[in-house]
């Protein structure tokens, strides 16, 4: 059963490129359709949950199952087959980067993507302020944490721990309104 | 010793931090590594994120395990990664075996709505402070936009998108 739960995640871990929300519909084929280990409405509470906690989705996610399927030895089966397969990949390329980075058309390659990369967070920022659905309280907090990172230099530990502090008290107002 | 265990720590608070899964974590990454520790340059870092985006895995590990084979090798990117999911999967842990409790916590709710907007905050300056280093001419910005662009109106696959910006990189800044 572990070795299961283990190798599930393993080749989950190993195919899943994008991570986050690509890997949902690949975890819930496997776990909830595949092998029935959860039942669909468990699956989705699991998301909700798992989501607003740190940390990368998939590995809090691969957790929780694990554990609803066979308790804290689950749970540490299915967290490592979630984490190894990105280790082991990552660590070959990184052990061969140094050596090829030096390479000018290598170079030139890299010039071409970093811009991309920029787009790419861009997007991803982009979705992510329409799927919160803006409102001026909410704009006025990422507005705030933006400019007293960049402006400022805070840390960024330090504008999420006043945000949650003030979510807790502004939220706690708004709803006895 | 010392070292790893440094890299341990670090990477233990960025994982302890690291809310809205992917990018916000680079908001995080670009403090803890190259302005306090100097592990990793700011270009080296954006290469990073580049292999992240190409390569399977949360953008948090994948970028952990490099950062830390840069530090202490093989050993380093061990440390870093176990770091970096270890608060995490405590947290998954303990939240898995209260579910029932948690479910109805108001406090944490309010909390994360608190929080949710920050992510975006965290985000946006990444982003701002990874386009100051990595575009750096007009050829640069045409990539940006046309990357954009694709990934938006043309729904190109990311993975795509590098590749060709890449080939662009190459006729850009090696033919041109």
């Amino acid at each position: 059963m572990l070795m299961d739960i283990f190798l599930t995640f393993f080749k989950i871990g190993s195919f899943t490129i994008g991570g986050g929300y690509a890997m949902l519909p690949i975890i819930q084929r496997e776990v909830v359709d595949n092998k029935k280990w959860l039942g669909e409405e468990e699956f989705l509470d699991s998301i909700a949950v798992t989501n607003s906690l740190p940390g990368p989705l998939a590995i809090n996610c691969a957790t929780f199952v694990g554990y609803k399927t066979a308790g804290y030895a689950g749970a540490a089966a299915a967290a490592l087959g979630a984490v190894l397969p990105s280790f082991l990949i990552i660590l070959v390329i990184a052990v061969f980067f140094a050596s090829f980075r030096e390479n000018p058309i290598v170079e030139h390659i890299f010039s071409g993507i970093r811009p991309a990369v920029v787009a790419l967070i861009a997007y991803a920022l982009f979705k992510l302020v329409k799927s919160m659905g803006v409102n001026p309280l909410n704009i006025s907090f990422s507005i705030a944490v933006l400019l007293l990172i960049l402006l400022f230099n805070f840390h960024p530990i330090v504008t999420i721990v006043i945000c949650g502090a003030l979510g807790l008290f502004l939220y706690r107002k708004e709803e006895k309104q | 010793m010392t070292a790893l265990l440094e890299l341990f720590l670090v990477f233990l608070k960025i994982g302890a931090f690291s809310f809205g899964g992917g990018y916000a974590v680079l908001a995080l990454i670009q403090k803890e590594v190259i302005e306090n520790s100097g592990w990793i340059s700011p270009k080296e870092f954006i290469d990073i994120v580049a292999i992240a985006e190409m390569t399977p895995g949360p953008i948090a590990v994948n970028s952990s395990t490099f950062v830390g084979y840069k530090a202490g090798a093989v050993a380093g990117s061990a440390v870093a990664t176990l770091g970096v999911v270890l608060i995490p999967i405590t947290i998954s842990l303990i939240v898995s075996v209260y579910y029932n409790k948690f479910k109805h916590l108001n406090q944490v709710n309010r909390i994360i709505k608190g929080i949710r907007p920050a992510v975006l905050g965290l985000i946006a300056a990444a982003c701002i402070k990874i386009a100051w280093a990595s575009i750096v001419d007009i050829k640069g910005i045409i990539i940006a936009l046309l990357t954009f662009i694709g990934v938006w109106k043309l729904k190109i696959n990311p993975i795509i998108a590098i590749l060709a910006s890449g080939v662009l990189g190459v006729v850009f800044y090696g033919v041109i």
